[in-house]
């Protein structure tokens, strides 16, 4: 096999791992757009914010540490321990499940059989809030997050291809990860959905909203569980993303990549974020590849809005978004 | 009773005679926030702890106390020069955007209002010629002297001679990114080595398809010219595809902690430009914590001390501080205008000796200013990271830029912007 086939077989396989990553932020857009019809612009910030706060459990630091000392002068910025990742994780997606509590509570109870986009500019809003109480709570320095997952070259990838090829591909095994946990992560949230009552309640609202309350489906408690799972696949994009990065404000901006993940793959379909993922990750490093020769790099940010653009003109709803039909 | 008219009449006075203010305004165009913002609060301290030092240490510069106030861009060229706005009718001495894009949207505006803009290692690189660029500065080092500090010191670690080797530029794609190509360029067929440039977008969060490139290009060296999380996965990258990090070098915006801590061990060996001292063995810090931390006057929240990013706004402030000192002395009286200040900056001397009375022993490399050098001295060192003791240290001395090529690509750059602006160069 040429070198230059090799290469791009190392690129596809880099993007099938990259596009993972962007399907772990899709799939907290899908869940709620799909139960609520609402585009969750804060879906990026939620991200940040569970990975700000669950460095915040594993460093011991003092929430709010910053503003206590400037008000009253003191020099205090952390408990003196550290806790344990897992400790930390199941910390973490408590506080997920009591912010998806009082965004229903404060935001989306007040905003019952509001058109779409006066709840898509609530969670405009959301994003800015949450922003800001990220910062104020943890501090804006750039933070090391490591949950134990291992990064760096896969020498197990590298040991096969070698063999196969007589070349080895890299792989960073931090994507590996991701893999796995997002097969995890889909494998779970299919479980719910079809064999619990909640989950088939989430369902049931996804379908109509109307019929199931009619049917005495409490639409508050699907939208705090929609947020709430939505907010624990944020912490699981933050760790990942964050592993990566560190945690810093510029995490919020891995939504952007999550756009046209969900325009390829349709806005109501967990499998068709987890295919967008793929398609779009793939797609934008085997064009990277080829094309950089001829027109130079960074050739990923507005490539994978290209092709979002061209699925939009021949199939609007995505690969496996259900259909629009407006009837008159 | 004539203690009494006489009091009035004091008073009387007081009303009807105008309050000057007799202060020296130090506006700060900072970004506090945003996705920068690690990268702007560290400025932002050590730029205001140093004017707060010189306030409360010595009762401001000349007499008259530094009055700062503070303006957030976001790093935001619009919320930048909407800053600047709000600032220009208030005596601003000396205007620091912290961005190449808001320095290129304020070179025209400050030229016409008469205001002194410092680019300290950033901004529009041919700025240095004074003649041309007369409110703007931007010593002590630009762009392209860190392009060519960056290639002296590759020089010199292999035997004063890259012939065949391969360096890739790894960069930012944007106008800050891209500035040391043409420099790059030029020094790649003046010496013989191969020149990949491979640009990042931004943010820069995912760089897999960089580095799949870089490593199949098996470079020698990597120089950086990155910002923001951009930096962090760059050195994760280099980290994962065990790229030895002894030669991967950043531009000194690509040296921060922030830029180093988020990778752990694997960063260990990272180097970057600096321009100035690192670490906080310096007195002036002493001095700092006695009259700045202990009175609880730090800015921010007072833990960014001694930090890569932290010491050079200290710097900024050191600098900006000397050339108001400088100036007042050119008027002959404390209270001078921006106008006075560029006279001030123009004419400003940082020696060894001045340094090391500052508390900053060889903290700078020494330079002048002058009509025609806007640019400062060039020099730069290089910075090692220890991932063990989490600290930068100085590897090398001061290496100085090739003043010679970049004072012929900076005079053909400046004579274009003449050209296309009207203006016939000259000095003040």
């Amino acid at each position: 096999m040429s070198d230059n086939v090799l290469f791009a077989l190392e690129a596809a396989a880099n993007g099938l791992t990259v596009g993972i990553m962007y399907s772990l932020v899709a799939l907290g857009f899908v869940l709620i757009f799909k139960a609520s019809g609402i585009f969750n612009f804060a879906q990026g910030v939620l991200a940040l914010f569970a990975a700000l706060t669950l460095v915040g459990f594993q460093t011991g630091q003092v929430p709010f540490s910053h503003l206590i000392n400037a008000i009253f002068g003191t020099n205090i910025h952390d408990f003196g321990f550290t806790m344990p990742a897992v400790l930390a994780i199941i910390l973490t997606v408590l506080v997920m499940i009591l912010i998806a509590i009082l965004v229903e509570r404060l935001v989306l109870k007040h905003l019952v059989n509001q058109e779409p986009i006066i709840l898509f500019m609530a969670t405009i809003g959301l994003a800015y809030f949450l922003e800001g109480l990220g910062d104020i709570m943890w501090g804006a320095e750039v933070k090391r997050l490591d949950v134990g997952i291992p990064q760096g070259m896969s020498p197990w990838v590298d040991e096969v291809t070698y063999n196969l090829f007589g070349y080895g591909f890299y792989l960073d095994e931090l994507s590996l990860w991701a893999l796995g946990i997002a097969a995890v992560l889909v494998t779970a949230l299919v479980i719910f959905s079809q064999y619990t009552k909640q989950g088939r309640a989430l369902r049931a609202v996804a379908d109509d909203h109307q019929a199931a309350l009619s049917v005495g489906i409490s639409l508050r408690f699907i939208w705090v569980l929609t947020w709430s799972i939505a907010g624990i696949v944020a912490l699981v994009a933050g760790i990942m993303w964050g592993s990566k990065s560190g945690v810093q404000f510029s995490l919020s901006l891995i939504a952007l990549k999550a756009l046209p993940v969900l325009i390829l793959g349709g806005f109501t379909s967990i499998p068709g974020a987890i295919v967008g993922g793929l398609l779009i990750g793939v797609g934008e490093k085997l064009f990277d590849f080829f094309m950089q020769p001829i027109i130079g790099g960074a050739t990923e940010n507005w490539f994978a809005y290209m092709l979002a653009l061209v699925f939009l003109l021949f199939r609007p709803q995505g690969l496996f978004g259900e259909r629009i039909i407006e009837r008159v | 009773m004539k203690m009494t008219k006489i009091a009035a009449l004091v008073a009387a006075a007081a009303i009807a005679t105008p309050v000057v203010a007799q202060d020296l305004h130090f506006p700060m165009l900072n970004y506090r926030t945003g996705p920068f913002a690690p990268g702007g609060i560290p400025f932002a301290d050590g730029y205001q702890d140093y004017l707060t030092l010189i306030n409360e240490r010595d009762g401001g510069i000349g007499g008259l106390p530094i009055r700062t106030t503070e303006c957030e861009t976001a790093y935001n060229t619009e919320r930048g020069v909407e800053c600047y706005e709000s600032i220009r009718g208030d005596s601003p001495l000396i205007v620091q955007p912290l961005s190449t894009g808001i320095t290129y949207q304020l070179i025209p505006r400050v030229t016409e209002d008469g205001v002194p803009l410092h680019t300290m290692g950033y901004g529009r690189t041919s700025a240095m010629e004074g003649e041309t660029f007369p409110w703007v500065f931007n010593y002590p080092a630009n762009y392209w002297d860190g392009a060519s500090v960056a290639i002296n010191y590759l020089l010199d670690q292999n035997d004063d001679s890259l012939e065949g080797k391969k360096i890739v530029l790894i960069y930012h794609n944007s106008a800050y990114g891209r500035e040391p190509i043409p420099t790059l360029q030029n020094l790649s067929e003046r010496y013989g080595f191969e020149l990949v440039e491979i640009p990042v977008d931004s943010p820069g969060q995912e760089q897999s398809s960089q580095w799949l490139q870089i490593r199949r290009e098996r470079p020698d060296y990597v120089i950086m010219w990155g910002w923001g999380v951009m930096n962090a996965v760059a050195i994760q990258e280099a980290a994962n595809i065990r790229f030895p990090m002894e030669n991967f070098i950043g531009i000194w915006w690509s040296g921060s902690e922030n830029d180093v801590v988020p990778v752990g061990a694997g960063a260990d060996g990272y180097t970057a430009l600096t321009f100035h001292g690192v670490g906080t063995d310096y007195p002036v810090y002493d001095d700092i914590q006695t009259y700045v931390v202990d009175r609880g006057l730090a800015a921010g929240n007072g833990d960014q001390i001694g930090s890569a990013v932290y010491s050079r706004g200290l710097y900024a402030a050191m600098l900006a501080v000397e050339a108001a000192r400088t100036a007042q002395e050119l008027a002959g009286h404390a209270q001078i205008t921006p106008a006075e200040m560029r006279a001030g900056m123009e004419a400003l001397s940082i020696s060894e000796e001045r340094l090391a009375e500052l508390g900053l022993p060889n903290f700078s490399a020494p330079f002048d200013v002058s009509c025609q050098n806007h640019g400062g001295s060039g020099a730069a060192m290089i910075q090692q990271w220890d991932a063990d003791t989490q600290t930068w240290s100085l590897i090398t001395d001061w290496i100085d830029s090739d003043r010679e090529l970049i004072g012929e690509l900076a005079t053909a750059d400046a004579a274009a912007y003449a050209a296309e602006n009207n203006i016939t160069p000259g000095c003040l």
